[in-house]
Parts: structure tokens; C-alpha cells; sequence
């Protein structure tokens, strides 16, 4: 490019410059990018490929299919946060934040997702002789818009001096850093200031409308029927939120939730409640019910590992407890208990046969600290396993049926509610999965309410106040064990909990589904990465987690083998990067916390 | 909850003046084959601040672990207010003995506030199913911790403050939160180990203020320094350990003319013992060298 000839022009003035990464003058930059986001619109219209061997139709001109829709909305995000970088009245709302920022975000999301279409057109096809004109038009005008985008202003961090006594290694190391550190500051984007307050009803529709947005991101998502779709999806959504986090959006609509915590779950909650009424059959619901058991019990396992900081490998074997229980007492066949409890009964039995395996195996093991703690939770976790395959009446004394496990666990019914039947509700026809996903949502809705009730009182903090540091904690009052028992037992109650649908869900409960590792969630290596992946200690942080850890697996099906290492080195990449999480926590927010409002002085101290 | 109108001139874990708060009776502490503390014996009155010093590795820390249940004592015991303390430390909090750390130890990624409520842990009884639950005495019982620790703020001066993460407070603060925790805790007895150890003077001046207010609360306080004027300021009587015996026990001019301190500190005088100029002129020498040491700070962390 003809980067060279700028810094050779402009070599004098290195401190904070108003430089870009391009050559080219901001107003061309920003005239092109904006331009290119609409063209970019214009030529998802157009044909790519000739050939509807492509999955996805991008045959037909005037009507965009699969990939080109998400190029279009990248297009549509670009032009929008271009013209608002032109400080155009109503739309400088739209970015509260760094336009310029959003609008380089938004052009490359965009660009990565048009030229993968591309290079999967023709590799898939066999050659570029497969693209359309408008595959050539696309990959041209995302790339002006990129061009142009990267033209915009920004501020370039001073360099550092390199030692000159470095090596060639440490002089490329250090250059590559400072590389690194420009790219980094040429997306970095400045906090919104604070908003000023709407009112109350143009907030809950502020929320409203993220919730849709949410919705509408997840169920396409899920819906998505060919791998090169998903991963266009994921481009398109990761680059897009990213852009809106750029454009200062994610920071305003936050700040909003965190004003109406009650209004912004029950949005959560009508919107996951509407996912089954958006799905004209019941494939992709069976989907939701799954993700929706992994996230309840990551979410669970959260209480344990976030809040209370213990690290729990075997954290699965709670969620088995609670399956077996209720499958045992469901009327199955293959239980030899020959009786059926209604649904009430099973659930809180599950869970409390799950709290009193809680309680028994946190006793002798919660006295142990850190590494070791995770070491002892692993073994009971297996031991659990073991014990289940052995007590088939030959190993053991005849009670789980070994590695077959309860079979043919009957549909539940509630209140005359066969869940395993298809019901007409509001002209939608709601298959067996649906239902269950519904009973499921009600579980999660439990959990929630008892994470985020639990979390913020003296308990709570307790826990808080054990993970940070156990001996203060102690001279503080706090009886340790009885605190980290508390949250154990918690936490195994709640896995019990979900484990009682899940025996009906899934109709068979074996063994092998409550191991360490295994390819499919939940397991306890993936419930902890859930709670990692999404945030320690948050509510949403785990959710987003276990959906995308249910999902990547499931849509990506041509990894195959390779799926576990792929998911090995996504997440070393993503704890270099982002450490605490895809949604962190408050108190990692609050470390940049500068100002704070005077607090009430309720009375005058005591001295 | 009655905190409110106590609160105002005394601390409810207050006992009235003269009262004997905290008598430990030949502690003896021994890890192994090393004897940390021999047969140690201190009383601690009501309204009363005791300062515990002596020369590094005396023992002071492990008396004051014994003290607060993070040890038990091999041998002797410890009774709070007539009783003997108990072998957990969260009971001996429970029971009125709060204490600070020699290196601070807050919960650095909670807020101020919620540090403070965490101090509040022994006086509240909320469980997890009143937390569940939210029953109106839930709610009374979090907005009076959260009054009494916004006052015990007030009272330290961090008032501004509640909302920040404790480890983004500087380190002057970072002990006066850590004071406050401790005082949320409603005890009769508060512990202080180091209290301005890397303070500057004028820090070290308004910690001396936050210790006279925290005894005119009533509170009994025993104090572990090095600062020689903080303490013969502060304490009513100071005890001195050295080699994890009690060498005396005095007020402070007492303890200042005492010989064995000036030996235990400075060193055993030679056969025929120097006259008081050469005394002079070695702590002249000494006060010399802390000095050449202070402006070369950097000195130990040079790598």
C-alpha cells in the first residue's frame, strides 16, 4: 500500500498523531467506506455463483440467500455507523462511542464474512470461475469499504525506544509488539460518556428491543443449516458485536439493564419463552432443551466456582445424581422401582438426594484447598460413574441396570399436561421438545433467581470473601467450611434439579453421559469451560457460554475428531485475550471505576 | 436493630473502663523444636491501648495468631471477658476479638462497602434461605449493615469511597479500610499488627487519631509496631518480647529506660559497659544510618 510514502512525509510528528493505518486522506477514507458499505448492500442482490450447488441459493439476483444476508446486514452496520461518523444528527446516537472505531470493526466483519463466501464459493465449486459477477463485486466492495475504513484517524500510541544492544529476536519481538499495540489502538474505542436518563418506558423499550435482537441472533443461529453458514454467522455476529461494543451501544444498553435488573429478566425470559413459537418444528428446539440443561447446570456450577471460588471437576456426577433419582422413581421400566411419582415429587427429591451426595462428599473434601480440592472432586466424580456402572445386580446390588442405565423414562405429566405430546398453543403447534424446553426455562428461571438472590446478600459475600482470600475471610467470622459446604450443597441441589428433567428429556439415563471429558455437554470439563468461557460469577456469562459451547460442536460438524483439539485451542486463545470471560464481571468493570457519586451519609460516626 | 443509637458514643462490644478484656496466661507456642513464644502473660483492659513491641522475629506475630485462634497454643490459655477463647478463629471474631494484618489483607476485588459488610458477618444471622426468600427482616437486616458499615466508613474517612474495588485504594487507605473491616465486627477487642508500617509521618499521625477515637469507642486495642514515638504516644503500657519471652512490661517511659529493651534492641553492651556519651553517639549512628537507608529506598528492590 502507500503507507510508506505518509510516514515518510509525516516522520516528525510521532506523539499521539492523528495518523491511520492507510495513506489515504480521512475524508476519502471515511467517503469510502461509507460508500463501499453500500455498495456492499447493493451487491448482495446480485448473483455470486452460478450454480445452486452451493448451499444457500446465491443465484438469484434480487433477492439475497443464506451468506448474503449476513453480508448485507455487515454492509447495512457499516453504512450506518459511516454516515453517523459524519455526525449526521439522528444517527450520531447510534455511537455514543468511537464511530470511527465501529465503522473499521463493522467494515472488516464484513469483509472477513464476504470473503469467505468467496474463497468457500470457489474452493467448494472448484475454482473462481464459479463466482457471478456479483462475487467479484462483493469481494471489491467490502474491500474498498475496509480500505476506506482503515484510512479513518486515530490516535497511534507513542513508540517505544528498542534497546539497541537487543538481539535480531528481541528487535523483531519488540517491533512485532509495537505492531501489535498500533493495530490495537487503531479499533480501540473510548467509553461512552454516561448517558443521560430516559424515561422509564423508552428504557424498558430499549430493552425490549435488545431482548428481540438477542432472540432473533439466537434462533438464526441455531437454525442455521450448513456449516458455512454458521461460520459466516459467527464472523457476521462476533464482528457485529463487537462494532456495536465499538460504536458504545453495548456500554449504553448495559447500563440500562443494570437500572431494571427485574424488567431486563423477565424480557430475557419472554424472549427464551418465544423461541419454541419461532420454530415451525421441533428439530431446533431439541437443540434449545439442551443447551438450556448445560446452561442451568453451568450456571449451578457457577455458584461453586465463581462465587465461592471451589474448583469442582466431578461437578456432572450432581446432575447424574439427580437424573438417576428421577428416573428411578419415574415408573420406567427398567427401574427397579416400580413407581411413578408426579413430577413435583421426583424434581425435589433429585434434588435433595443430589444436596445430601452434596453434603457427603463436601464434608471430607472441602477442608482441602485450590489444586487439591479439584483432584478429590475429579475422583468422586468418577467414582460416581464407576459405582453406577457396577450396581447392575451382578457387580453390585441391582439398582441403576449398569452400563444400559433406566430406559424408556416415561414422558412427564403436569397437571394433565402430557409433556411428550404436540399441543396447539396460540396457532403454534409446540412439539415434545418445546415442552420440555418451557419446563426447562421454568428450572433456569429457578436457578437464576436463587444465583442472583444468593450472590448479592451476607452469604453471598461470604463466598466472595472465601475465594478472595480464606484466611481474612476466617478473622473475619466467617465459618469457612459451613459457608463452602452451603454452596456445594447449593450447587449439587441445583444440578439435581436439572438432572431430574433432563432423565425425561433425553429417556435413558446411562452412565456414560455424566463423565469428566466427552465429546458432548455436558460434561464436567465443559461445564467449567461454560463458566469460564462466559464469566466467572455472572449470570449471563455462563449462559452464553454453555449455548455457544453447545452449539460450535453441534453446527460444526465436519471437525469430527478434531473438535476437541479446535476447542482446546479456542479457548487457550481466548484466556490470552480475554481472560475474564466473554461477559466479565461487574467488579472487573468497577477496577476503572473513577467516579462515584457522594454516597448518603445516613448518621454521623460514632468517634 | 439497636445499632443505630449505640453506635453513637460506644461500640456495642464495649465493656465499661477498668475491666479485664483479654488476660493470656504462659502462652507458649511451639512449632517443632522451635519455641516461637514462652510463657507469655498480658492482660489487656477495657479502654485501655497496649502496645506490643520488640526486636524482629520476637515472636509478636505468632502471640497475636495465638491470641486470634489462627494458632493454638501449645501450652497456657487465652480468656476473652472471663472465657477461654475458642480454637477457630471465626469463633474468636465471633466472640469480640478483630484484628488486622501485618500485610494487608483485604478482599481486593470487592468493593469498599462490601468489605466492610463482610466485617458485619458475625453480627448478622442472615441465612441462605432468608437470601433466598427476601422476607422483609432480610431486607431490615441488609439496610442496617449497610448504615452501620456506611458509618464505620464515615468514621475512617472513606466514606467517598464505598464504591470503589478495595485494591484500587492507595495503601494508607487500604489500612484504614482494613481497620473498619475489623470494626464491623462489634468487637471489645481490637488487634493491630503494624498498623503504619510503610505510613508516612503525617499518616502515621492521623492513624494515631483513628486509634484514640477507636478506644474512646470503648474498644480495647492492642497494638504491634516498630514506630518507637507512635507507640510511646499511643500505649498506655507497652510489653516488650524478645526471643519469644515477655523481657518487661510498663508505660512507656518505663520501658523506655529499661536496659534490656535498649540491650535486646541495640545490642549487649561490652565487658566494661559504655558511659552515656558513647550510648549517645550509637544511636546518633543509628539514627544516622536509618536515615542513609531511607534515601536509598529502592536499594532492596534493585534487581
Amino acid at each position: 500500500m502507500t503507507t510508506q510514502t505518509t510516514t515518510a512525509e509525516t516522520p516528525s510528528t510521532p506523539t499521539a498523531a492523528q495518523t491511520s493505518l492507510i495513506g489515504l486522506p480521512a475524508p476519502l477514507g471515511r467517503a469510502l467506506a461509507t460508500a463501499g458499505g453500500a455498495l456492499t448492500i447493493i451487491s448482495t442482490f446480485l448473483a455470486w455463483t452460478w450454480t445452486a450447488a452451493f448451499p444457500g441459493d446465491l443465484t438469484v439476483y434480487g433477492y439475497p440467500g443464506g451468506l448474503q444476508v449476513l453480508v448485507l446486514i455487515g454492509g447495512a452496520l457499516t453504512t450506518l455507523f459511516g454516515l453517523a461518523s459524519y455526525g449526521i444528527k439522528g444517527l450520531s446516537l447510534l455511537t455514543p462511542g468511537s464511530a470511527d472505531s465501529a465503522v473499521k470493526t463493522a467494515a472488516l466483519g464484513t469483509f472477513a464474512t464476504a470473503w469467505y463466501t468467496v474463497i468457500a464459493i470457489s474452493t467448494d465449486l472448484g475454482g473462481v470461475v464459479n463466482l457471478e459477477p456479483g462475487g467479484y463485486v462483493v469481494a471489491a466492495t467490502t474491500l474498498a469499504a475496509l480500505i476506506g475504513a482503515l484510512a479513518l484517524p486515530f490516535e497511534r500510541p507513542q513508540p517505544e525506544l528498542a534497546d539497541p544492544d537487543d538481539t535480531g529476536w528481541e528487535k523483531f519481538r519488540h517491533q512485532s509488539r509495537q505492531n501489535w499495540n498500533t493495530v490495537k489502538a487503531a479499533f480501540a474505542a473510548k467509553p461512552p460518556a454516561p448517558a443521560a436518563k430516559l424515561p422509564a418506558y423508552a428504557e424498558i423499550l430499549v430493552i425490549v428491543a435488545a431482548m428481540a435482537l438477542g432472540l432473533t441472533v439466537f434462533t438464526y443461529g441455531i437454525g442455521t443449516e450448513y456449516d458455512q453458514l454458521f461460520i459466516g454467522f459467527l464472523i457476521t455476529a462476533g464482528f457485529g458485536f463487537a462494532a456495536l461494543a465499538k460504536a458504545g451501544l453495548v456500554a449504553r444498553v448495559s447500563a440500562i439493564t443494570a437500572r431494571h435488573r427485574n424488567s431486563t429478566m423477565a424480557g430475557a425470559f419472554i424472549a427464551a419463552a418465544a423461541f419454541p413459537f419461532t420454530q415451525s418444528d421441533d428439530q431446533y428446539a431439541t437443540i434449545g432443551v439442551y443447551i438450556l440443561i448445560f446452561a442451568t447446570v453451568a450456571l449451578g456450577l457457577n455458584i461453586v466456582v465463581g462465587l465461592a471460588g471451589l474448583l469442582d471437576l466431578g461437578y456432572v456426577a450432581f446432575l447424574g445424581v439427580g437424573a438417576y433419582t428421577a428416573a428411578l422413581v419415574s415408573g420406567s421400566p427398567s427401574s427397579p422401582l416400580h413407581v411413578q411419582w408426579p413430577f413435583w415429587a421426583s424434581a425435589l427429591l433429585g434434588a435433595a438426594v443430589a444436596m445430601v451426595f452434596g453434603v457427603l462428599i463436601g464434608a471430607p473434601t472441602l477442608r482441602l484447598r485450590g489444586d487439591y480440592l479439584a483432584i478429590v472432586t475429579l475422583g468422586f466424580g468418577e467414582i460416581f460413574r464407576i459405582t453406577v456402572l457396577n450396581m447392575d445386580g451382578t457387580s453390585g446390588p441391582d439398582v441403576t441396570n449398569g452400563s444400559n442405565g433406566i430406559s424408556s423414562v416415561p414422558n412427564l405429566n403436569i397437571l394433565g399436561f402430557d409433556l411428550g405430546q404436540e399441543h396447539q398453543i396460540l396457532g403454534t403447534t409446540v412439539g415434545r421438545f418445546a415442552n420440555y424446553f418451557l419446563l426447562m426455562l421454568l428450572i433456569t428461571l429457578v436457578v437464576v433467581v436463587v444465583f442472583r438472590r444468593s450472590s448479592d446478600s451476607r452469604i453471598g459475600r461470604a463466598w466472595i470473601a472465601i475465594r478472595e482470600d480464606e484466611t481474612a475471610a476466617l478473622a473475619m467470622g466467617i465459618n469457612g467450611f459451613r459457608v463452602k459446604l452451603i454452596a456445594f450443597a447449593l450447587g449439587a441441589c441445583l444440578a439435581g434439579l436439572a438432572g431430574s428433567v433432563q432423565a425425561h428429556v433425553t429417556y435413558t439415563v446411562t452412565p456414560e453421559q455424566y463423565q469428566f471429558a466427552h465429546v458432548v455437554p455436558p460434561n464436567s470439563a465443559f461445564l467449567l469451560a461454560a463458566v469460564v468461557l462466559g464469566g466467572m460469577g455472572t449470570i449471563a456469562g455462563p449462559l452464553v457460554g454453555a449455548a455457544l459451547l453447545y452449539l460450535i460442536p453441534a453446527k460444526l460438524q465436519f471437525l469430527g475428531d478434531y473438535q476437541l483439539f479446535a476447542f482446546g485451542v479456542a479457548l487457550v486463545i481466548l484466556m490470552r485475550f480475554r481472560p475474564e470471560g466473554l461477559i466479565p464481571n461487574r467488579r472487573r468493570q468497577l477496577e476503572f471505576h473513577e467516579e462515584t457519586e457522594a454516597p448518603a451519609v445516613l448518621s454521623k460516626a460514632g468517634a | 436493630m439497636t445499632t443505630d443509637t449505640t453506635t453513637k458514643d460506644a461500640a456495642p462490644g464495649a465493656t465499661a473502663p477498668g475491666q479485664t478484656v483479654l488476660d493470656a496466661r504462659g502462652v507458649t507456642m511451639r512449632f517443632g523444636g522451635l519455641t516461637a513464644v514462652r510463657n507469655v502473660d498480658l492482660t489487656v483492659n477495657s479502654g485501655e491501648i497496649v502496645g506490643l513491641i520488640g526486636p524482629n522475629g520476637a515472636g509478636k506475630t505468632t502471640f497475636f495468631n495465638c491470641l486470634t485462634g489462627l494458632y493454638i497454643p501449645t501450652e497456657g490459655e487465652v480468656r476473652y471477658k472471663g472465657n477461654v477463647l475458642p480454637p477457630k478463629s471465626f469463633k474468636v471474631t465471633a466472640a469480640g476479638i478483630a484484628r488486622t494484618f501485618q500485610n494487608i489483607r483485604l478482599f481486593a476485588n470487592m468493593t469498599v462497602l462490601e468489605n466492610v459488610l463482610v466485617g458485619r458477618h458475625t453480627r448478622t444471622k442472615e441465612g441462605l434461605w432468608s437470601a433466598l426468600l427476601r422476607g422483609p427482616g432480610f431486607h431490615r437486616a441488609e439496610k442496617a449493615s449497610r448504615e452501620r458499615a456506611m458509618e464505620l466508613l464515615t468514621f475512617v474517612g472513606l466514606e467517598k469511597k464505598s464504591e470503589h474495588l478495595a485494591r484500587n485504594l492507595p495503601y494508607g487507605e487500604q489500612r484504614k479500610l482494613e481497620i473498619a473491616r475489623a470494626l464491623a465486627s462489634e468487637p471489645g477487642l481490637l488487634l493491630l499488627d503494624e498498623p503504619t508500617a510503610g505510613m508516612n509521618p503525617q499518616e502515621t499521625r492521623a492513624t494515631e487519631e483513628l486509634v484514640f477515637a477507636i478506644r474512646d469507642m470503648g474498644i480495647a486495642v492492642l497494638v504491634i509496631e516498630h514506630d518507637m514515638r507512635f507507640i510511646m504516644n499511643l500505649c498506655d503500657r507497652v510489653a516488650v518480647l524478645v526471643q519469644g519471652e515477655k523481657l518487661i512490661e510498663g508505660d512507656s517511659a518505663t520501658v523506655q529506660g529499661d536496659e534490656r529493651v535498649i540491650a535486646a534492641y541495640l545490642g549487649e553492651p561490652f565487658e566494661n559497659a559504655p558511659g552515656d556519651d558513647e550510648v549517645a553517639e550509637v544511636e546518633a549512628a543509628e539514627a544516622h544510618a536509618e536515615t542513609t537507608t531511607d534515601a536509598a529506598p529502592g536499594k532492596e528492590n534493585d534487581r
